[in-house]
């Protein structure tokens, strides 16, 4: 029963909401759209800030909401933490008055977060005393998440946490998320239209389009669909797993081995055996026939065509490629397809002129 | 200096200004919240219907007062039934009067601050576990404060000025509807104008007082609620 059940259907204003969508009961899902894809919409709906008639959800076997039977659990009585794209702090309570707030309210048998581990994870000790207006937008934001997550609930909902804020608060709260990720056994529902973040965090992608789930699964998969580097566009590429296997102190390199071989990344102080992803763009990817020794490209993958599939420009095309199980994405001209004789079944090269290390 | 009569109205002043303020916050609140969050189309009568007194001229809302709460009207028919007797012409009568007269000073500025509050911090409160009641006290009241602080020095103020309604329905009768404002027109009449002159006084300079603390107030709201 550890999986997250939501069917909902809301219309208002010309927009309609219609999803049903089983997540998994750990981990981080990403709702992935453009802004008016309806995911905040569907964040909502599972709060119970928004009640969406003839709606079900439930959340690792509870059920919260099942409209036949008339039953809607209000907000203040589901176990959740929701973390809002403004930090939305109380402006009338100090920092720790604001972190108390909710954990106060829950039984004190149902506490299972302290406030000392809320306030550690998310590094805001200093913070304690002051009074909101004092905070920066990133501080401020850490704290909502710290409030939330003191509450001990039993999913996490984040409505685009960093949009609101600049690149550099960005990369000051993405540590403090990605740990959330590895440290906490709930599952985190994650809103956002970057796909930087999407490839960051998640571990489970659901890309909306006008109030419609479009495509729903684990990210690795998802991301190596044909039919979803269209919508991303210039942000289309791969994200695989893997683990850094061997540093080159001479070159400031650091080798990633993942299930279908390895890539040579810059070295950024990363231990060895460490976990980490690695983003691969489709623009970052050419094919080959042969294995060129002659090139300046570090990464170079044997693999086989899988599906090719047009772009949305007629220039373009997209490849699919497996590189021994690991799914891989190229756009290339249709043109350079049509040279190399491209079909699936063909064995290739993938040559990869960017890796990104992606956490 | 100042007669025991005028002392006398001064004292009943204070005490229905007081009662009035304290039922205006009762009345009023709900009022103010429902008008701030409702979507029914209820809202404009019903905001219409508790501003009325702001353009009404104070004698026609004391006169229907009047005939309502008589003996005949509705209102005196059920006061008569629940053994109270009827309103005009004492305490209780100038009360609902001044309930009634100061309600749009109070209703609008609680509901300005209901509207400024918006929806996040009830919805951030709700996702934090607290119940409506809860919500209500531990996040709306708090935020809405500097909206009590004025509602309750223009309510409290409106009701010592008042005149044509307290003339209408309470008349002049010592220690029972002898307001200030009524004790200063008794003495004018009489021709007593020392007397006329402390107390009219006293009102310039109460208005003054309170006029000043809504404005250190209002711009002590402005500086904490500053981004």
């Amino acid at each position: 029963m550890q999986s997250i059940h939501a069917r909902f259907r809301v219309a208002h204003d010309g927009f309609t909401l219609d999803v049903d969508l089983l997540l998994p009961g750990r981990g981080v899902s990403a709702l992935f759209g453009a802004s008016g894809s309806g995911k905040t919409t569907c964040l909502r709906a599972i709060a119970g800030l928004e009640h969406a008639p003839g709606g079900t959800l439930s959340v690792n076997g509870e059920v919260w909401q099942d409209d036949s039977r008339g039953l809607f659990v209000p907000t203040h009585q589901r176990p959740l933490g929701y973390v809002f794209q403004e930090a939305s702090l109380f402006p009338h309570l100090s920092i720790r008055r604001n972190l108390e707030y909710g954990m106060r309210r829950v039984p004190e048998r149902d506490r299972k977060v302290s406030l000392d581990h809320a306030v550690e994870l998310l590094g805001i000790a200093p913070l304690l005393e002051r009074m909101p207006d004092w905070l920066s937008g990133g501080e401020k934001q850490r704290v909502a998440i710290a409030r939330a997550l003191a509450t001990s609930p039993r999913i996490l909902l984040m409505d685009e946490p960093l949009a609101a804020l600049d690149l550099a608060r960005k990369q000051e709260i993405l540590p403090y998320l990605e740990r959330l990720h590895d440290e906490l056994e709930i599952p985190l529902i994650y809103v956002s239209h970057a796909p930087d973040e999407v490839a960051r965090l998640a571990d489970h992608l659901v890309v909306l389009e006008q109030g419609r789930a479009v495509a729903s699964g684990p990210l690795g998969e998802t991301l190596a669909r044909l039919d979803l580097p269209i919508r991303l566009g210039e942000d289309a590429g791969v994200v695989l797993e893997g683990e850094i296997a061997e540093i080159d102190q001479a070159w400031h390199l650091a080798r990633v081995a993942f299930a279908g071989g390895s890539l040579w990344v810059r070295d950024s102080g990363v231990p060895i055996r460490q976990h980490v992803r690695v983003r691969i763009l489709a623009r970052d990817i050419s094919i080959a026939l042969e294995p060129h020794a002659d090139s300046s490209i570090l990464n170079v993958l044997p693999a086989t065509v899988e599906e090719l599939a047009d772009d949305t420009h007629p220039a373009l095309a997209l490849v699919k490629l497996n590189a021994a199980g690991a799914p891989l994405v190229a756009r290339i001209t249709r043109r350079s397809a049509a040279r190399l004789v491209l079909r699936q079944g063909l064995a290739v090269w993938a040559q990869i002129k960017a890796v990104a290390l992606v956490g | 200096m100042l007669t025991d009569e005028a002392l006398a109205a001064v004292w009943l002043t204070l005490r229905l200004a007081s009662v009035t303020t304290i039922l205006l916050f009762l009345v009023g609140t709900p009022i103010a919240w429902w008008l701030a969050r409702t979507r029914s189309w209820l809202k404009a009568p019903v905001g219409a219907l508790v501003a009325l007194p702001l353009v009404l001229p104070p004698t026609v809302i004391g006169f229907y007062l009047l005939v309502v709460m008589g003996p005949q009207g509705p209102i005196g028919q059920l006061t008569q039934a629940l053994g109270l007797g009827v309103l005009p012409f004492t305490f209780r009568g100038l009360v609902v009067g001044s309930v009634i007269y100061s309600m749009p000073f109070v209703v609008q500025p609680l509901q300005n601050a209901f509207d400024a509050i918006g929806e996040r911090p009830l919805e951030v409160a709700a996702t934090l576990r607290a119940g409506p009641w809860d919500r209500f006290f531990t996040v709306v009241l708090p935020l809405a404060r500097p909206g009590f602080i004025t509602a309750g020095i223009l309510g409290f103020a409106h009701t010592v000025g008042e005149f044509g309604v307290v003339l209408m329905i309470g008349g002049n009768i010592p220690d029972k509807t002898r307001v200030v404002s009524v004790q200063i027109y008794d003495h004018v009449e009489a021709l007593e104008y020392t007397q006329a002159h402390w107390l009219s006084a006293g009102m310039l300079a109460f208005s003054f007082a309170v006029l000043l603390a809504l404005h250190a107030s209002g711009s002590g709201k402005r500086k904490s609620g500053g981004k």
